[in-house]
């Protein structure tokens, strides 16, 4: 019999116990809904903790001393690396040439100074840095209150939140609830802060005597205005050395602030060119950090990074999704009992029927054929169905989550995936499962004796 | 010893054949060493009480069962021999069943019941509705094509399932009490359909009752069977073909 005489005929029978069959397309769709529900939510997880990951910016950054400064960050690099004397400085040069290295973004000196700034008369001293414009999809920077550097050059300060309580002076005894940062951003977004640094320049008349660095340094105030507040730290990688306000690298660069690296030029008298105590780079995604790494120890540079968090927070989903797959599958396995059920009871009941068509030249893949057709529509419904559900179902969870996390104050999330591959394997599985089930109901009808079945009543 | 004519003349042919089923500790012989020889194009009616194995014989005929022992040979093949595949396409091709409870689908429309020997036999969908309707057609039902079998009285069901059972154009028809559940001015019109289709399509037919007048009014050849054994065979002199065409005229 040709697949599609015997697709009609599966369908017409059927529709002939439509609420029988009907109910084990349910139970087939619960399942396949289920095993979507499950997976979607370990691949939704997973996206989630990979975005902050990545926007935490944790993940993707190398940090680069020069070993001239013994500030690295591992012995077994100092032992095994060349000696500070003959490892070269961490300049332009040396900068330009990391930005250059394959699967590296950007390569960005860090800039860094504890200085004065003084807000409403009054003065505060503390670390600033300059920030990438990069750094805007840093996850430190959602929900913070106003808005991030509108330009790589504008005179604008981001503050993180404890330093905003400070300049309000509004700092949470212990015990005290937290301010919330919207309120802080009401009274401090827009407003201006002056900050006083020293400014490092050339001298006009260097003489041919000088072997190394000189400079003068000019004491400077820069009127800069509170763009935003955030509630994270986006720098919290520095450790000690953590700023609480951030002016825009550019900006930043183009001041010559002086940093505590320049006087060690000046004692080393290495030559003309600054140096810069450490430069960060941007890797473009977490699996490059290693090669990324290596190329730049070969350098002759000291190199930190958080590696390997990302593999094992792949291979922990892995065995999250692999699980929760399992769990899923339960139900489809149940269903699939269901689909056993229903065609050997169909097989009781049309016995007659299979009797007649053996008598008018049905073949045993012909019976086989019709059974398997029918197991195999259930399971299309059934996967179709299933996916539908549990995409709707995800929704829900997704939709509630959210709720819960903004009663909470946290930011909205997705915790909740249906990738195209998900959808496709889902009913391709419950397809697969449906036929398997149909296996012993087709092939006990196509073994039934015509004689015995047309006799059956 | 039989000429090669002869020979190709034989339609059916069982030798010795048994049919033996245990059932529980005795040993049941619907068929018990039965040989018979049916020519081409003959009317056969297998006559014999319930349970003298006639049905029994007549399934081993169409090969919906095997021999316990003995051959069955039809058309020259060794049933017994046949895969159940084989079989299947024997029965396919072959042979066109008539059954004493009609054995229509119910589930489906007149149509699509005598339509459903053809889609075994992967016969285009246009061309098995066009064969089907004109085989409706043949038996006065052409009316009653989108009904489905619960709608139409016994006689209309059983043209409809002598309509099926001719629809693949079989060289056997296998008849099993065919009128048996139908009145006697019905019954008529089924047998006078049979006795049609042996005359005009050359068509050997086997056909099993229990009722002696009905054999003797439509059927050449009377085979009688008892406890599984052939106990007498009688060529119907009052229907020798030429008298049979004198009745019609």
């Amino acid at each position: 019999m040709k697949f599609y005489d015997s697709a009609e005929l599966a369908l017409r029978n059927l529709r002939e116990s439509v609420l029988r069959n009907s109910l084990t397309t349910v139970g087939i769709s619960v399942g396949v809904a289920s095993l979507v529900a499950m997976l979607s939510l370990g691949i939704g997880l997973q996206q989630m903790a990979g975005r902050r990951l990545q926007k935490s910016g944790l993940f993707d950054t190398v940090v680069v001393t020069s070993r001239r400064d013994f500030r690295g960050f591992n012995r077994d690099q100092e032992r095994n690396g060349p000696s500070a004397a003959e490892s070269p400085a961490l300049d332009e040069a040396a900068r330009l040439k990391m930005e250059r290295l394959t699967n590296v973004a950007e390569a960005y000196p860090d800039i860094r100074l504890i200085t004065e700034l003084r807000y409403e008369g009054k003065q505060h001293l503390t670390m600033v840095a300059g920030l990438p414009f990069s750094a805007k999809s840093n996850d430190a920077f959602d929900g913070m209150a106003g808005s991030f550097f509108s330009s790589d050059m504008a005179s604008e300060v981001v503050l993180q939140k404890s330093f905003a309580e400070e300049l309000l002076d509004r700092t949470p005894k212990t015990g005290e609830d937290d301010v919330k940062v919207s309120e802080l951003g009401s009274a401090l977004v827009g407003k201006e802060l002056t900050m006083r640094y020293a400014q490092r320049t050339a001298p006009e008349n260097a003489g041919s005597d000088q072997t190394g660095a000189a400079y003068s340094v000019i004491s400077r105030e820069l009127r800069l205005k509170i763009a935003g507040i955030c509630d994270l730290d986006p720098d919290s990688m520095r450790g000690q050395a953590r700023a609480r306000v951030f002016l825009p690298l550019k900006l930043a660069e183009s001041l010559h602030m002086m940093q505590s690296s320049n006087m060690r030029d000046t004692s080393e008298a290495v030559s003309g060119v600054p140096t810069y105590s450490n430069v960060s780079v941007r890797v473009s995604s977490p699996k490059y950090v290693q090669q990324v790494e290596d190329a730049i120890r070969k350098m002759g540079f000291n190199t930190f990074s958080i590696i390997d968090a990302t593999r094992s927070m792949r291979q922990f989903f892995a065995v999250l999704d692999l699980f929760l797959g399992i769990f899923g599958s339960l139900a489809l396995a149940v269903a699939s009992i269901g689909i056993v059920n229903t065609l050997v009871m169909a097989i009781l009941e049309r016995r007659r029927e299979i009797g007649i068509m053996k008598a008018l030249g049905a073949s045993d893949s012909d019976v086989k054929g019709l059974f398997f057709a029918e197991a195999g529509a259930m399971g299309i419904l059934g996967g179709f169905l299933g996916v539908a559900l549990g995409w709707i179902i995800g929704h829900v969870i997704n939709f509630g989550t959210n709720i819960y996390l903004k009663r909470q104050q946290f930011p909205p999330e997705n915790i909740w995936s249906v990738p195209w591959w998900l959808v496709g394997g889902a009913i391709a599985f419950a397809i697969v499962v449906s036929l398997l089930s149909g296996l012993y109901p087709a092939s006990r009808a196509a073994r039934l004796d015509p004689v015995q079945a047309l006799r059956y009543e | 010893m039989r000429s090669i004519d002869d020979e190709k003349k034989i339609a059916i042919q069982t030798e010795n054949v048994c049919r033996h089923y245990p059932m529980g500790e005795t040993l049941i012989r619907a068929v018990d060493g039965i040989s018979l020889q049916v020519q081409a194009g003959e009317f056969v009616a297998l006559l014999g009480t319930s349970g003298s194995g006639k049905s029994s014989l007549l399934n081993l005929i169409a090969g919906l069962d095997r021999p316990t022992s003995g051959s069955v040979m039809v058309q020259g093949h060794n049933l017994a021999a046949l895969s159940r595949d084989d079989l299947s396409k024997y029965r396919l091709r072959k042979v066109g069943m008539v059954f004493q409870s009609f054995n229509l689908i119910p589930s489906m429309t007149l149509l699509e019941n005598v339509e459903l020997p053809m889609r075994f036999a992967e016969v285009d969908r246009v061309k098995r509705n066009g064969l089907a309707e004109e085989a409706l057609r043949r038996v006065g039902l052409s009316a009653r094509l989108r009904h489905r079998p619960t709608e139409l009285s016994g006689g209309e069901q059983q043209r409809a399932s002598l309509a099926r059972a001719l629809i693949n154009q079989p060289q056997l028809l296998l008849a099993d009490e065919p009128t048996g559940n139908l009145d006697s001015r019905t019954g008529g019109e089924i047998m006078n359909f049979i006795r049609e289709f042996n005359e005009t399509m050359g068509m050997t037919v086997v056909m099993v009752t229990h009722e002696r007048a009905l054999a003797e009014r439509y059927a050449e050849r009377m085979v009688f069977l008892a406890d599984g054994k052939l106990v007498d065979d009688q060529r119907n002199v009052a229907v020798a073909a030429g008298a049979r065409r004198e009745e019609r005229s």
